[in-house]
This record gives C-alpha cells, sequence and structure tokens, in this order.
C-alpha cells in the first residue's frame, strides 16, 4: 500500500491529474497482484512435481497413476495463475 | 553397491503410455463438447463480439492444455529430470503464451476482455473438474478404467536400455 501511496505521490507532484494518478496506481497494483498471483502456483507446481518423482522413485510401477494425479494436479494449480492474470488483464484494459 | 543403489532418478525414463496424453483428449474432446454452450451464452450476452471472444478464450485455454501435455510426454521419454524442467519452465513459458495470445488481440475491434478472461477461466477450472470425475472413478475402482493395447509395465532406466 505504501508504494502505491508512493506512486500516486510521485505522479502528482509531477503535475499529472488525478485521474493520470488513479491510473498509475491502477496499473501499479495490478501488475503488483499477477506478480504475487504467480509465485503462489510456481511454489506448488515445485511442490508437486517434487513428491510425484519421489513416488514414482520409490514405486516406479505406479507411475503411470501419479503422472495422472500430477498432471491435473499441476493444471488446478495453475489455474491460481490464470485468475490473477485475467483479473490484472480486467483491471488494466477492462 | 547394488543395483538398486546405482540407478540415479536422472536416469530414470518412462516409455510407456502417456497418461498426459489421454487426458488432454479427453479435456478437448469436452472442451469441444461445452464450447458451444459458452459460446452461446456469451452470444446472447455480449453479442457477437462476445461469442468471437469466448471462442478464441476456449482455444487458448485448449491449447494451453495440448502444449503443457506435449512438454511433459516429450520430456517423459527422455528422462524425469528433464520432465522436471520441462514441467517447472513450461508453466512460465506457457503463462507467457496466454499473456502473448491476449496481449496481442486486446485492442482488436471483435475482443471483449470480460468475456474472453471469464471464459479461460470457467472452461480451464470447469474442465479440470470434468475431468477430475473421471480419473478419481478410475482410481477408485481400476476395473473400469479402460483397457489400452500396451497396458503392461513399460517403465524402464536408461542403464536397462544401455545393456
Amino acid at each position: 500500500m505504501e508504494a502505491l501511496a508512493r506512486i500516486a505521490k510521485v505522479a502528482a507532484a509531477a503535475g499529472a491529474s488525478a485521474a493520470d494518478a488513479k491510473n498509475n496506481a491502477a496499473a501499479g497494483s495490478a501488475g503488483f497482484a499477477y506478480g504475487l498471483a504467480a509465485i503462489g502456483p510456481g511454489i506448488g507446481i515445485g511442490l508437486i512435481f517434487g513428491s510425484a518423482i519421489e513416488s514414482m522413485a520409490r514405486q516406479p510401477e505406479s507411475a503411470g497413476m501419479v503422472r495422472t494425479t500430477m498432471f491435473l494436479g499441476i493444471a488446478f494449480t495453475e489455474a491460481l495463475a490464470l485468475i490473477g492474470f485475467v483479473v490484472f488483464i480486467l483491471l488494466k484494459y477492462a | 553397491m547394488n543395483q538398486v543403489d546405482s540407478i540415479s532418478i536422472l536416469a530414470m525414463r518412462d516409455t510407456g503410455p502417456a497418461p498426459e496424453a489421454a487426458i488432454t483428449r479427453d479435456l478437448v474432446k469436452h472442451g469441444l463438447i461445452a464450447a458451444p454452450v459458452l459460446i452461446g451464452g456469451s452470444a446472447a450476452i455480449w453479442g457477437t463480439n462476445g461469442a468471437l471472444s469466448c471462442g478464441y478464450g476456449i482455444v487458448i485455454v485448449l491449447a494451453n492444455f495440448t502444449i503443457a501435455a506435449l512438454l511433459v510426454t516429450r520430456a517423459a521419454r527422455i528422462s524425469y529430470a528433464l520432465m522436471m524442467a520441462a514441467t517447472l519452465f513450461g508453466y512460465i513459458f506457457r503463462l507467457a503464451l496466454v499473456s502473448a495470445a491476449i496481449f496481442f488481440v486486446r485492442n482488436l475491434s471483435w475482443v471483449e476482455l470480460l468475456p474472453l478472461g471469464l471464459t479461460i477461466i470457467i472452461s480451464h477450472i470447469g474442465l479440470l473438474f470434468w475431468e477430475l470425475r473421471y480419473v478419481s472413478l478410475t482410481l477408485a475402482f481400476p476395473g473400469l478404467k479402460p483397457k489400452l493395447k500396451n497396458s503392461q509395465s513399460t517403465f524402464s532406466t536408461q542403464d536397462e536400455s544401455t545393456v
């Protein structure tokens, strides 16, 4: 929030109009939200794949089942990033 | 050191049938079934532009699933280490592709961002839940799983393949 306020102050000091300052703050917060939304799924995918590799190493005969659930888990985790991206697009351009 | 100790996870690979390809085929099939409903709904709410944007969103989602399956399947045939790299970097790569696919068309006259965004979220999650029902059922009751032609265990390591 402080960063957003600082962005807004800098824009106002530069003589920008209130509407410009608001647009700048919206763009900054949208990019911030997108970045945050991409971090969580990245960690989640790493955890999923780490567990899947461990399972396949312990029980190679179950690799097919593990890969099935791994693929679906990754796709579900990735949905979080997609939601963040769509929110970013809508905040920034809609 | 016995043989089990000498097998590294970096040398392991899977040459059997790829479950990701089967899942993606199902997802695409379900997506094509759901597409007319989603496009019709968008057309009713946002008009022709909404229908076109909705169709474009469905194409993005299905292409995303297909690229993910291709990357994982191809990498798993080489080694699990490469599969790990394909999964983790593929996530970033596909996110960039989806971003580019939207950024390049966002100013076109037929693009409505709201139906496009909603379609991406709804179809992505909806198709996964649709597929999850089937996968959960076959995990709980393996007898219901369709038989593949080469259904025997085809797991191998590079150590074995070089013998």
